[in-house]
């Protein structure tokens, strides 16, 4: 900016980054009001089009202070890279889109954006983690704006029973970015005459939260705290500290907690006598916390008695009435969507007997008559309830189960191979120890999972011995969940296959 | 009934002259019409004239009383066939659609209308849908302009231009009797300003008066000799007439013009950005004070020689901003500067862009390049900002921005289609599908991934006719929504079908309305509208065209209903064509009816039940399978709140209608039991609660047990 232009007059600009659906098209209205009603000249446009259907969307808007001589400024229709003042970012990967498009530059631009997560559905798709990293997104705004101010308005607005348009908008008069007073802005929302206490209401969240002193990024508090074991479990726990590195205790706890809740008391014992054995191979404290974690989760593999289990604790009711804001003058039914298959039954039938049923035709066609179909089971009926009561109470004759047999088996092999790879690579027998994590899931799920899981432990003897052999397997596992028809995986074995014949 | 109500802004169309009009450009458009004494508007709603449409249907007793008769065409086609009542009489007509699609499908009309040309004043009002935000492929209505002689008028993009365009489209269409179009960008249509009303205008020549006095001249019919003299007529008569009028009207604006030896020739709509970028290089002032002689064509065809050879004449160079390719008005001004014989450069797609949209960004630095050529000492003192490489920190979080799509809304009943489909194609493996246009082609997104072409509305059908052979048994699988279906899809496709024995599946999505434009009501809807005929069913037609093998799916929620009447349709020994219509209101439309009346009974102290789903964070194991078969925005993830585990958990946000779909997946693709329906019960009877206070006892007995085993274990 030159001399001679600087003292000119010039339009404020202000873009919004929405996605449809999310009301960004009445927070420009309302910028609009707030400023022809201070005697400026406001120009807003947007390009809804079919983004209206959760797509993201830019409104632009342009306000100008009027001049006595009567001329009309002309108004720009749509962002200048690098001539935006004001761009308020609904979402938080919003605000990466409005970096991305260079509209957030540091000699101007206020950047008001929310930090709750709306994910992408790359992110929400993924087979095991796809969200990207928020820090980045926060921390690249920060560098980029002249001024930020990053909270969750979201949460505010859904406090204040309001939408995240008002939130956004007291943020923006909390700013301090725009040259008009808290009550000129609060008079653009009664003027508009919508849900004005619930948007005032948002609205003073938003003006806090964007004149609150910035907080102190929260340090990432790596180390988990050991949880506290209650009065049985002591002495158990105190076993485990005194055999453990303290580095593994926490996990190992954790899975004590697990597995006497899932079983009892001597089934967290048993877990932990196999972590004592695996001592004898190891005393390496990544690799044993490693398996403390996945053996925990493998030994608590979900089967109908834990489902009927968990869906039938008082907590549980205590839970969703929270997530539905159930009220105390209203009542509330809970369904469950089930679907137990012939396997899944005689996974609970005593081995023999289960292993008869899979292998019999007659028998297998005769119970697959009454679990071809899904059915709903009202927990909060007292049939519903009581059934599954009945189901979870099979869990004293679990250990019985085929289920147990054949998954106790396989646990058996994995900690053998796990303890073996540990004498001659480290990292690689961590990396097996973490290929458990493909197990997992119900019905088809789990038994991808559980052919993905085998692919991969199968490589094992191929890759002892080779430098990075950890790593390789790493990537297969990624491979593994990079896509549900195991494409991906198949070519990563075959690529490694020719790699070795090479 | 359309998505949005315009109930409110409807009152501005009663302003009188004088009042000060404050609202949407399209709205603007609609004010300007009836200021303009038109006797019908007609056309075919669409992003982004989609509001024009919705406005005039919720305005129709002011268009009653004013003598207009408005209609929803059947498709552009029609509406622009609709201005055939203007060939033989004065009466004054307007049709709108979107752009260039619907220019597409209008063109027949067009080129019809065009030849014999018109007696009263026939405005085509095109909402070009290019650039951010378009949903359809990149081109221009330009060409329709040159192809057909019509008049193409492209305002500069503020409300008085833009009403002050209409008044003098219907003016210039009497004048040369030719119909005009009037190009509006989508950031126009949607644009917030204001101008000075004047007062409605009721036309004297009515709809009555031309149906009672029935005119005729067949020499404005399209038929030999007519059309050779037609084609003569357009050249000696109109087109001089019309250059006659844009020059003697001053439709074109010249700023600045003489003060400097080169200057820029820019479209109507491109004003706003140009002035932005000359007032960045410090060559004008905020309010268009241009310090570079400027030629804004507001009438971007034709182009009228003599004005721009008085603009050109005199100056050096100039630079030609004209958005979209062809470069037709570069062509055109470089040919008639040659036959002028005038020695000015022209400049245009050598400092621009020649595809694409001109954004901030470009019209920035394209018009830097062009005074850095002809004038440079005029930029000499300015820093010219040049832009930074971003920081590391910046280009680390633009890589992890994913694009973000439209997508179906939430419980949107067109989502469990696809669902079903791709639970079919694991029985059945993948098969070719054919797609359409509207909402359903949000398909081909992830999560489902499914379709592998769309041809046009209403031609989903006949995008897979080539695929019909007895070679195979396989069979192809096509699209189609209520909205394409009625447009021109029942005969392109569904007659097509039957005439050709094609042996394939057609699924048409039949939610209500025609959804993806704004949810206006089709000849199918459910609903009943006072000023339209709903209520004629779909499978009604399909079996009146001949099709046999109907299968009608009324709740397309039902995954497992879905998922075989797809099976049985790609596997029946039936041979001829298949029709599947799968049938549930669209969920936009519907919550908007139904919240309010939710509200209202609960307020009233009524019983009422609202359902919604829910997922248990300890049992779902974070595979996402759920969310790969649903896609549903209320779907979502969260943190897994086990100590153990790192995947995050599917979670359903409180935004969830309970539509029922999660449920349904669960059965029908033996999910996993995570998902539950909370069914709450607002002001519950007094049954109610003695049932929940019997359940309460007996259950909290057996939870008190289940709290026994745990105590101790946990502290």
């Amino acid at each position: 900016m030159n001399a001679a232009s600087a003292s000119a007059p010039r339009s404020i600009n202000i873009a919004i980054l929405a996605m449809g659906g999310e009301g960004g098209g009445v927070l420009a209205d309302w910028i609009v009001d707030l400023a022809e009603h201070a005697g400026w000249t406001a120009q807003t446009t947007s390009v809804p089009g079919v983004a209206q259907r959760t797509g993201a969307t830019i409104y632009y808007v342009e306000i100008f202070p009027r001049v006595g001589d009567g001329r009309v400024p002309v108004l720009a229709l749509m962002p200048f890279p690098g001539e935006v003042d004001v761009v308020v970012a609904s979402e938080l990967m919003e605000s990466g889109r409005a970096l991305q498009r260079g509209l957030v530059t540091a000699d101007r631009t206020t950047l008001v954006a929310s930090t709750h997560r709306v994910y992408s559905m790359t992110e929400k798709m993924a087979m095991g983690d796809g969200r990207v990293d928020a820090d980045t997104l926060v921390t690249a705004g920060r560098e980029a704006a002249k001024r930020a101010v990053f909270a969750d308005f979201a949460r505010a607005a859904e406090d204040a029973g309001s939408v995240i348009g008002a939130a956004l908008f007291g943020a923006l008069a909390g700013a301090g970015c725009l040259p008009f007073t808290r009550s000129d802005f609060e008079d653009a929302v009664r003027r508009a005459g919508v849900g004005v206490d619930a948007s005032l209401k948002a609205f003073a969240a938003g003006f806090a939260l964007a004149t609150a002193p910035a907080a102190a990024p929260i340090a990432a508090v790596d180390a988990k705290p050991a949880p506290t074991v209650g009065p049985r479990l002591a002495p158990l726990a105190q076993r485990v500290r005194d055999t453990f590195p303290a580095a593994c205790v926490a996990t190992i706890l954790h899975g004590c907690l697990r597995l006497a809740d899932y079983q009892d008391i001597a089934y967290a014992a048993d877990y932990v006598a196999r972590l004592e054995h695996l001592q004898g191979a190891t005393t390496d404290a990544r690799l044993l916390d490693t398996v403390a974690r996945h053996l925990a989760l493998w030994m608590s593999y979900e089967d109908t008695i834990r489902v009927a289990d968990l869906k039938t604790r008082a907590s549980r009711f205590e839970r969703v009435r929270g997530e539905v804001r159930q009220r105390p003058d209203q009542l509330l039914g809970i369904g469950e969507f089930l679907h137990p298959r012939v396997q899944e039954i005689a996974d609970t039938l005593p081995a023999g007997l289960g292993r008869w049923l899979l292998a019999t035709d007659w028998a297998r066609r005769t119970v697959a008559r009454f679990a071809s179909k899904g059915r709903v089971v009202q927990t909060s009926s007292i049939r519903g309830f009581l059934l599954l009561y009945v189901v979870a109470s099979m869990r004293r004759f679990r250990r019985a189960s085929l289920r147990f047999a054949n998954e106790h088996a396989r646990i058996a092999t994995w900690l053998a191979l796990v303890a073996d790879t540990a004498q001659r690579d480290l990292e690689l027998a961590i990396a097996v120890a973490e290929c458990q994590r493909l197990v997992k899931g119900y019905g088809d799920t789990h038994v991808r999972g559980t052919t993905n899981y085998t692919t991969l432990i199968a490589q094992v003897p191929v890759l002892v011995g080779r430098a990075g052999a950890a790593n390789v397997l790493r990537q297969l596992r990624d491979a593994a969940l990079a896509d549900e028809h195991g494409t991906k995986l198949a070519a990563a074995i075959a690529a490694l296959a020719t790699a070795a014949t090479a | 009934m359309a998505e949005r109500s315009f109930k409110t802004e409807v009152q501005k169309l009663r302003l009188g002259a004088g009042e000060e009009f404050r609202g949407e450009g399209i709205l603007a458009v609609t004010k300007a019409l009836l200021q303009s004494g038109v006797s019908y508007v007609a056309g075919y709603q669409g992003a982004p004239i989609s509001h024009l449409m919705d406005v005039l249907a919720d305005a129709n007793d002011i268009l009653e009383d004013l003598g207009v008769h408005f209609e929803h065409s059947a498709s552009e086609a029609t509406a622009t066939a609709t201005l055939a009542a203007s060939v033989h009489t004065p009466l004054r007509g307007a049709v709108t659609f979107k752009s260039t699609v619907g220019t597409n499908v209008a063109s027949d009309a067009l080129a019809n209308l065009a030849s014999g040309g018109v007696t009263g004043g026939a405005l085509i009002i095109v909402g070009e849908d290019y650039g951010e935000g378009s949903s359809i492929m990149q081109e221009r209505s330009h060409a329709f302009a040159m192809k057909s002689q019509v008049w193409l008028l492209d305002p500069r993009p503020n409300l008085p231009s833009i009403v002050r365009a209409v008044e003098q489209g219907f003016e210039l269409s009497e004048a040369t009797h030719t119909p005009v179009m009037l190009e509006l960008r989508i950031r126009a249509c949607h644009v917030h300003g204001s101008f000075v009303a004047s007062d409605n205008v009721r036309p004297t020549y009515t709809l009555k008066d031309a149906i009672e006095r029935p005119v005729r001249d067949t020499s404005r019919i399209v038929l030999p000799p007519a059309s050779y003299l037609h084609e003569q007529e357009k050249i000696t008569q109109r087109w001089p007439a019309a250059l006659r009028f844009i020059r003697e009207r001053g439709l074109n604006e010249r700023f600045a013009a003489d003060v400097r030896d080169f200057g820029i020739i820019l479209q109507g709509g491109m004003y706003n950005g140009v002035l932005r970028a000359l007032q960045l290089l410090g060559l004008a002032d905020a309010f268009g004070e241009s310090q570079v002689p400027l030629y804004v064509l507001n009438v971007t065809y034709p182009i009228v020689p003599d004005e721009l050879a008085e603009f050109c004449a005199g100056k050096r160079a100039v630079l030609i901003v004209e958005e979209g390719q062809p470069d037709f008005i570069e062509q055109n001004i470089v040919t008639l500067l040659r036959r002028a014989d005038l020695q000015t450069r022209v400049h245009g797609k050598d400092c621009l862009p020649m595809a694409g949209e001109y954004t901030g960004g470009v019209l920035r630095d394209g018009l830097r390049k062009f005074v850095e050529r002809v004038a440079p000492d005029m930029l000499a003192e300015r820093a010219t900002p040049v832009a930074a490489a971003p920081a590391p920190a910046v280009q680390a979080a633009a890589q992890q921005v994913h694009p973000r799509p439209p997508s179906f809304c939430t419980g949107c009943p067109e989502r469990p289609i696809f669902t079903a489909l791709k639970l079919v194609e694991r029985e059945l493996g993948p098969h070719h599908v054919s797609c359409d246009i509207g909402c359903h082609l949000f398909s081909i997104l992830p999560p489902f991934e499914v379709g592998a072409t769309t041809m046009g509305y209403g031609l989903g059908w006949a995008g897979a006719a080539a695929l019909n052979t007895r070679e195979t048994s396989k069979r192809t699988i096509s699209f189609m929504g209520d909205g394409g279906f009625w447009h021109n899809g029942l005969t392109s496709g569904v007659g097509n079908a039957v005439f050709n024995k094609t042996d394939n599946v057609l699924v048409v999505v039949d939610n209500s309305y025609s959804a993806a434009t704004g949810g206006q009501d089709v000849l199918s809807s459910r609903a009943d509208n006072p000023i339209r005929a709903t209520r004629n069913p779909i499978e009604k037609a399909v079996r009146g065209v001949g099709v046999e093998w109907v299968r009608t799916v009324t709740h397309t929620y039902s995954i497992a209903e879905m998922r075989d009447t797809l099976r049985e349709a790609l596997t029946t020994k039936e041979s001829g064509p298949k029709v599947v219509i799968a049938q549930s209101e669209c969920m936009l439309n519907r919550q908007r009816r139904e919240k309010p009346k939710f509200r209202a009974l609960v307020k009233s102290g009524g019983r009422a039940v609202r359902e919604r789903f829910g997922v248990d964070p300890d049992t779902c194991t974070g595979d996402h399978s759920c969310i790969r078969l649903s896609g549903c925005p209320s779907l979502t993830i969260r943190d897994n709140p086990d100590p153990l585990r790192t995947d995050p958990i599917a979670s359903v946000i409180d935004s969830c209608v309970g539509c029922g779909l999660c449920g349904e997946v669960a059965h029908a693709a033996v999910l996993c039991p995570s998902f539950y329906r909370a069914q709450l019960i607002h002001n519950p009877t007094g049954w109610d609660r003695f049932v929940a206070g019997m359940r309460r006892a007996v259950i909290g007995f057996f939870q008190r047990r289940i709290e026994r085993r745990l105590a101790g274990i946990a502290a």
